[in-house]
C-alpha cells in the first residue's frame, strides 16, 4: 500500500530549479526521511506534497489524491508540522488543542494528545510561556489532534538542545507504533539514522542517493586504510580491505618497518552524506 | 456550520483575551467619549448637543478601529507568523474561516456601540435613540464595509511590525479629518475634499442622520451607496491578493 507516489517531480521559483525531477515512494506505515542540506528542494517537495505549492511538472498522489486539487476530505487525513511553529500565544495549551480538534470530524481526544506529546505538566499554561521545545510538541500534538494517517515533519528538531530532541524522536517513534506513515524532512544524519525507515538523500533538487539508512553507508564501497610514511599521510581506499591490509603489513614486516598512525575505518553515514552532497550548501 | 461555530467561539475567546484589542479597538472609543464629552458635551455643535454629536462620532471611530483597524492587524499578524498557513492544512474551509472572523470582531463592536450609547445615558443623559432598525442596518452595512477595507489593506501590508503603523496612519487621520472628534464644519477646504472621498465621512453622516435627525436609512441612498462601494473595493482587493502564507524572509 502507497501513501505517497511522486515521479518527476519539478518546481521552479523564477530561474532557479528547486526541484529537478525526483521520484520517490512511501509506504504506508513506513518512516521516510528526506535528507539535504538547506536549500536543497526539501520543504518545496514537502509543500508540493502538502498542497501548498503547485509543481510545475509530474505526477504526485498522497493518500490516493492529488494535493493540488485534493478537498477537505483528504485533510482529515493528514497531519502538518511546519517548520515555523506559529500559534495563539493567548490561549493555553488545552485551549489550543481543543480549537483544532473541532476542526476535524473524528479528532484524537484532546487528553490523550497532551499525553503523548508529554504536555501533561503544561496543560493550563498558556502557550506564550512554553520553552522552545515545548512549543515544537504542542505543534506536533496539533498536528496529531485530528488522528492523521499520514504524518509531514518539516524539520521537526531544528533549533533543539539535545535533551529535547531525544524527546522529540521518542514522540516520533511512538506515533511510528500507532501506525502513523511519516514523512520527515532534516538535515541532521543522526535524526534520519534514528527515525527513518528509508532515507532519500537531496541535493541541488535532485535525489543522490536512496535506501535504508545501511544501506546508505553500504552503497559506498570503500573502506579506508591510513598510515603515515615519512612524515607523508597516505589514504588508500579499496573494496578489498583484508588483501590490501594483508599485503601492507606484509611488506611492512619484511621491511622491519613500522605503520605509523595505522588506521582501517568504514565511512559514517556522515562521510556519505557529505560525499553525496558536497557543495551543496548554499 | 458546525465548523463557522467551533471557529466563532474561538475567536471571541481570542478576542477577549488580546489586551491590544481590548484597549485599543473598545475601551479607547469610551475613553474619548468621556474626555470629549466632559469638554464640550454642553456645547452646540451643527445644531445639536454636543455629547449627541459625539456619540454618534464615536460610534463612527470605534467602527473604524474594531472593523478595519483591529481586524487588519490581527490578520497581519496571523498571516505573518505563520498562523493562517497552519490553518489552511486543516480541514476548515476558508469562508468558515472568514466568516467566523468577521462575525467575533462584528460581535465586538455590537458591545462597543451599546456600551457607549450606556454610557452616553449614564453621562450625558442622552436617550436611547428611537430609529433603531434603521441605525442597526446602518451600523451593519458600515461594520462589514470596514471589514472589506480591513482586510483589503492587509494585501499592502507585509510584515507584522508595519501592521500597527500602516493602519495606524490611515485610520487615526482619516477618523480625526472625517469628524468623528470634532465637527468638520471649521477645517480648511482642503481637508474637507480629502474628508470628502473618505469612507467614514459618509458612514458618519449615515449615522448622525438617522441617530439625531430621525431620518430612515432608506432616505440615505448617496451615504449608503458610497459606504457599500468602499467595502466592496476592499472585497475586491481582498479577493485578489489575500494570501494565506507569510512573505518570505
Amino acid at each position: 500500500m502507497t501513501a505517497i507516489s511522486v515521479r518527476g517531480l519539478r518546481k521552479s521559483y523564477g530561474a532557479l530549479e528547486a526541484v529537478s525531477g525526483i521520484d520517490f515512494e512511501v509506504a504506508r506505515g513506513e518512516v521516510f526521511g528526506l535528507l539535504g542540506p538547506n536549500g536543497a528542494g526539501k520543504t518545496t517537495t514537502v509543500e508540493i506534497l502538502e498542497g501548498y505549492r503547485k509543481r510545475d511538472d509530474g505526477e504526485v498522489e498522497v493518500l490516493d489524491s492529488d494535493p493540488a486539487t485534493a478537498a477537505g476530505e483528504w485533510r482529515e487525513r493528514i497531519g502538518v508540522v511546519l517548520q515555523s511553529s506559529a500559534m495563539y500565544e493567548t490561549l493555553t495549551v488545552t485551549e489550543m488543542l481543543r480549537l483544532f480538534a473541532g476542526y476535524y470530524r473524528e479528532p484524537r481526544p484532546v487528553d490523550e494528545v497532551v499525553e503523548l506529546v508529554g504536555l501533561e505538566e503544561k496543560r493550563g499554561e498558556r502557550v506564550r510561556r512554553l520553552s522552545g521545545g515545548q512549543r515544537r510538541r504542542l505543534d506536533l500534538g496539533l498536528a496529531l489532534v485530528g488522528d492523521p494517517e499520514l504524518i509531514f515533519l518539516d524539520e521537526p528538531t531544528t533549533g533543539f538542545d539535545p535533551r529535547a530532541r531525544r524527546q522529540a524522536w521518542d514522540t516520533i517513534r511512538s506515533l511510528r507504533g500507532l501506525g502513523k506513515t511519516i514523512l520527515l524532512t532534516t538535515h541532521y544524519l543522526d535524526e534520519a539514522e534514528q527515525l527513518a525507515d528509508r532515507v532519500a538523500v537531496l541535493a541541488h533538487g535532485r535525489i543522490v542517493a536512496s535506501g535504508t539508512p545501511a544501506e546508505l553507508t553500504g552503497a559506498v564501497p570503500a573502506t579506508e586504510i591510513r598510515y603515515r610514511q615519512n612524515g607523508r599521510e597516505i589514504v588508500l581506499e579499496t573494496d578489498e580491505p583484508t588483501r590490501v591490509l594483508h599485503e601492507l603489513t606484509g611488506e611492512a614486516l619484511q621491511e622491519q618497518r613500522e605503520l605509523e598512525g595505522l588506521q582501517v575505518r568504514r565511512p559514517s553515514l556522515e562521510e556519505v552524506y557529505l560525499s553525496l552532497t558536497e557543495d551543496g550548501e548554499e | 456550520m458546525r465548523l463557522f461555530w467551533h471557529e466563532l467561539k474561538g475567536e471571541l475567546l481570542l478576542y477577549t483575551r488580546s489586551r491590544e484589542l481590548a484597549f485599543f479597538t473598545f475601551l479607547l472609543p469610551m475613553i474619548f467619549f468621556v474626555l470629549l464629552g466632559s469638554t464640550y458635551g454642553s456645547d452646540t455643535v451643527d445644531g445639536v448637543k454636543g455629547s449627541h454629536f459625539l456619540l454618534a462620532g464615536m460610534i463612527g471611530y470605534g467602527a473604524i478601529s474594531i472593523a478595519f483597524a483591529g481586524l487588519a492587524i490581527v490578520l497581519v499578524i496571523r498571516r505573518e507568523s505563520g498562523i493562517l498557513k497552519r490553518l489552511r492544512a486543516t480541514p476548515l474551509p476558508a469562508r468558515d474561516y472568514v466568516a467566523a472572523l468577521l462575525s467575533a470582531f462584528l460581535a465586538a463592536f455590537a458591545v462597543e456601540v451599546v456600551g457607549l450609547i450606556l454610557l452616553g445615558r449614564v453621562l450625558f443623559g442622552i436617550p436611547v435613540p428611537d430609529r433603531l432598525g434603521s441605525l442597526a442596518l446602518a451600523l451593519l452595512l458600515g461594520a462589514v464595509s470596514f471589514c472589506g477595507l480591513g482586510i483589503g489593506i492587509t494585501a499592502l501590508i507585509r510584515s507584522a511590525e508595519g501592521a500597527s503603523a500602516v493602519v495606524n496612519a490611515i485610520y487615526l487621520p482619516a477618523a480625526f479629518l472625517a469628524g468623528a472628534f470634532f465637527s468638520p464644519r471649521h477645517f480648511p477646504s482642503v481637508l474637507r475634499a480629502i474628508a470628502d472621498v473618505l469612507p467614514l465621512t459618509y458612514f458618519l453622516r449615515l449615522v448622525r442622520n438617522i441617530m439625531l435627525h430621525g431620518h430612515t436609512i432608506w432616505s440615505q441612498g448617496t451615504n449608503v451607496a458610497v459606504l457599500a462601494a468602499w467595502g466592496a473595493l476592499g472585497v475586491i482587493v481582498a479577493l485578489r491578493a489575500f494570501r494565506w502564507e507569510p512573505h518570505e524572509g
